[in-house]
């Protein structure tokens, strides 16, 4: 069905289409539209899920780990000093190998108070052991978050997802995008070490180094798994309601001598800089990265490299730019921009290309 | 005993033990005690362990269909080391802050299944009054259908006798090598504020009292909370054997109440009938644990002043004047 | 593509208006998106939005720097905000004015959207309902159909009296 609304309607909407059997739910700004439609749709019935009005995200994590662990479906979603808040949780919802789904809305952590776009509260959660997409439209938004349950629930994945979307410049425009008939593209969840009170079992108990070290290894074979799982999904998903998704999105790369690489909303807005940059003689392409966890590496080879990063390690630089060096080798532009929501335009991302020099980091806007 | 062996499945996710284990007959008179044991005998717990004890009669009055949702504390460690478990339950634990929350989600998702298995924190007194409140509170008030246990050992004992918000005054701990300073919080009265549907205190030295009351509060729909004492040798600084015997000190001494409220109504039960009216001495139970070496005269002093006025707000709220 | 930027203040449903407009857009056929510019969410404080048409699918999520047209819900916000910065040189304002201010060097149409709704009893919480005889001025403009700002309106609202103002705003507005 064609619908228009915004970014953080689609999630709650995709979640509804998805029929979660436990939904737990905080506020926190730009996410909160999330958990308010949600609370509309377990209202009038279009969603009969329990509804748990948790005090705080971390308990919000914990209540959809105390109901995943009895093999039932749950989303959550947060953003910014929630997710950091419910950091613990995240490690032990991981951990316990449960397939939670949870939207963020990237948003900048304080202090001052700041609600814009960034997503140094996401990546600063990427050791967790949670798959981490994300999005650039309302549209993918929707797709990602029913697609985001089938992969969490793959008994080769058994990982908990998190869908990213930009604060306010996703979570909150309006956009067209389409909603569908999931029927069996989401099959019943199946968690193999669902409590079983006819099979009793200690879960999380004391645990020696030697076996731990086996259990992070078992997280790490799970988010290997989760690539052919991801690329199956799409392209079930592609083959039933006819929209494409690959591990990253590529832009006029065919020719490319230099290639401008982002996360997110900025992943969109540099194709109508690579227009312009075409148009001028430069032979620009661009890379959209979607999953940051699994991290998947794109071919690189030859090209000069900008990445934008709306995001930042401190003593270390922009996360997405250091971690494809590490992995590619390239020598990358690392562009530092859109912190707290700063405003970066395609004519912006246009002459990061242009002043780019390869091997040193430019925080746009600062670096005068 | 049941024989116990572990077999660890194949696959990529190797989180969960299995237990063979021989299901207990069904009981044929409630008021006893059932012989069945969900606690084995392989447990780890010190010797003359209060929660170990407890855990025993709380699982004997909840039986097999219930969860344990057990946040970081003594009993994490005394259920035993992976691949084994001295638990014949389903045991989920989790991380400390998160037990009444862990047990919101899990008690939905049953409910929504239509199963009414028994969802029941087990939480020691830091992961309940101080780290866990925030979520304790969140739980009741959100009316969650679960039983809340916290067995009170007045420290963090799983760390080595650090103090809590439940450490006595005067007690020393190794985070108050000169006594504590302050008074022990008000828990209960925390819990009454949010109104559950049943609340009730116990001790691990009158186990008949607490297989009443757990089995009482099981049969009842919604947030459920129980505060049990649970006197912990090494902690306190008492020989091993003397765990019951320090409990029934306590509540003597009128230190330690015995009642439920149910509806509104408050009971006192047990031990705690006498020792409303006539208490021994409070010397008689601070002097034979060890955290009390260093108490002052005034401490001892506030420390009465505290149980009166305590049982005389008690005997005023079963009197119905307040 | 055209561009719209709205000013108003919280609480006069400026972002609605905004999504309104841009869903009339959608109605027709076309690419629309409406993006609200959030500060704190208080009553009163000066709110940006930014509406986007276009005949192919929009890339573009920041805001909008050249618009093709300004709208401004409440002109006293004029003596606090620039609201012709950036407004490209053959742009065009519409302000709900009642005292028909006209901006100098821009085709301007003031319509008194404050009266038509007060006439009309079209008060929400204690402030006039501007959305719906708002998108009336604006299909007169010939932003969006009058067909879809009728399937708006009917669609978002129930009371008869919406469709009436926009009409009214619709006749107002002199091209």
């Amino acid at each position: 069905m064609l619908t228009f609304g915004t970014g953080n309607k689609a999630v709650a909407m995709a979640v509804r289409d998805a029929k979660p059997v436990v939904v737990a739910a905080y506020p926190i700004t730009p996410q909160t539209e999330i958990v308010e439609e949600l609370a509309n749709y377990v209202t009038d019935g279009s969603l009969d899920a329990r509804y748990i009005p948790v005090e705080s995200e971390h308990s919000s994590m914990a209540a959809c780990i105390g109901a995943a662990a009895t093999g039932v479906r749950t989303f959550t979603a947060t953003s910014s000093h929630g997710l950091v808040y419910m950091c613990e949780m995240l490690h032990m919802s991981a951990g316990a190998r449960l397939p939670i789904v949870m939207a963020n809305a990237n948003r900048s952590i304080g202090p001052g108070w700041n609600i814009g776009a960034e997503h140094t509260d996401s990546i600063s959660m990427r050791d967790t052991g949670w798959l981490q997409v994300y999005v650039s439209s309302v549209q993918e938004a929707y797709d990602v978050t029913l697609m985001a349950f089938r992969i969490a629930e793959h008994t080769d994945v058994l990982l908990p997802v998190m869908i990213n979307l930009d604060g306010f410049l996703l979570t909150h425009i309006t956009q067209t995008f389409e909603t569908v008939e999931p029927d069996d593209f989401i099959p019943p969840i199946a968690t193999p070490h669902a409590i079983d009170i006819n099979n009793p079992g200690g879960y999380g108990t004391l645990t020696p180094g030697d076996t731990h070290f086996k259990f992070r290894r078992d997280i790490e074979r799970g988010m290997q798994a989760s690539i052919p799982v991801i690329e199956e999904t799409e392209a079930d998903f592609a083959r039933r309601f006819g929209r494409e998704y690959h591990l990253y999105d590529e832009y006029r790369m065919e020719d490319a001598d230099v290639v401008i690489i982002a996360m997110g909303t900025f992943g969109k807005e540099m194709e109508v800089a690579v227009d312009i940059l075409r148009e001028e003689g430069i032979r620009a392409g661009a890379i959209r990265m979607r999953w940051f966890r699994p991290f998947i590496t794109p071919d690189l080879d030859g090209k000069d490299v900008v990445v934008i990063d709306r995001d930042y390690s401190f003593g270390f630089g922009g996360v997405v730019a250091n971690e494809l060096q590490a992995k590619c080798g390239c020598k990358p532009f690392s562009v530092i921009a859109g912190l707290g929501g700063q405003e970066v335009t395609y004519d912006d991302i246009a002459e990061f290309v242009r002043i780019q020099r390869p091997g040193t980091e430019h925080w746009f806007g600062v670096d005068d | 005993m049941h024989g116990m062996r572990s077999i660890l499945p194949a696959g990529p996710n190797q989180y969960f033990i299995i237990i063979h284990v021989k299901y207990p007959k069904e009981r044929l008179d409630t008021m006893a005690i059932p012989d069945e044991e969900f606690l084995l005998k392989t447990t780890s717990a010190c010797a003359g362990c209060p929660s170990s004890l407890i855990l025993r009669y709380v699982t004997k009055a909840a039986g097999t269909d219930t969860v344990l949702v057990i946040p970081a504390c003594c009993t994490s460690v005394i259920q035993g080391v992976y691949p084994t478990t001295a638990m014949n339950l389903p045991v989920y634990n989790v991380a400390f802050a998160s037990a009444a929350a862990v047990a919101s989600g899990m008690s939905e998702a049953f409910r929504a299944e239509g199963k009414k298995t028994n969802v029941i924190c087990y939480a020691g007194d830091g992961g309940t009054i101080d780290i866990g409140i925030q979520a304790l509170s969140g739980a009741l008030e959100r009316g969650t259908d679960f039983l809340y246990i916290c067995y009170d050992n007045e420290a963090y004992s799983n760390t080595g006798m650090q103090r809590s918000g439940a450490t006595p005054l005067g007690a020393m701990t190794t985070t108050t090598p000169g006594g504590k300073k302050d008074h022990k919080k008000d828990l209960d009265a925390i819990v009454a504020a949010h109104n559950p549907v049943y609340q009730a205190t116990a001790c691990a030295a009158y186990p008949q009292d607490l297989y009443n009351k757990v089995e009482k509060a099981l049969t009842i729909p919604g947030p459920k909370f129980m505060h049990v004492l649970a006197p912990c040798p090494p902690g306190w600084r008492f020989p091993s054997e003397k765990t019951v015997e320090m409990g029934k000190l306590a509540v003597k001494a009128g230190l330690w109440v015995l009642y439920e409220r149910e509806n509104g109504k408050l009971t006192i039960t047990g031990a705690s009938k006498a020792a409303m009216k006539k208490r021994i001495p409070v010397e008689d139970y601070l002097s034979v644990q060890g955290r009390f070496r260093k108490i002052t005269a005034e401490q001892t002093a506030e420390i009465k002043k505290t149980v009166e006025e305590n049982i005389a707000r008690l005997q005023r709220e079963v009197d119905g004047i307040c | 593509m055209f561009e719209i930027r709205l000013h108003s203040r919280g609480g006069q449903g400026g972002v609605t208006a905004a999504k309104l407009i841009a869903y009339a857009a959608f109605l027709d056929g076309k690419y629309a998106t409406a993006t609200p510019l959030y500060g704190a969410e208080r009553r009163g404080a000066p709110v940006v939005s930014f509406i986007r048409i276009d005949d192919r699918p929009i890339r573009v999520y920041s805001q909008i720097r050249n618009p093709d047209l300004v709208i401004v819900l409440d002109e006293s916000i004029m003596e606090l905000v620039d609201v012709l910065k950036g407004l490209k040189p053959d742009g065009e304002v519409f302000v709900n004015s009642q005292k028909g201010t006209c901006v100098e060097g821009h085709r301007t149409y003031p319509v008194d959207l404050t009266s038509i709704s007060l006439s009309l009893d079209l008060v929400l919480a204690g402030n006039p309902i501007l959305n719906t005889p708002l998108i009336g001025a604006i299909a007169k403009l010939g932003v969006i159909s009058q067909e879809s700002a009728k399937q708006v309106i009917a669609e978002t609202f129930r009371d008869e009296r919406n469709v009436e103002a926009a009409l009214r705003a619709y006749e107002e507005l002199k091209i």
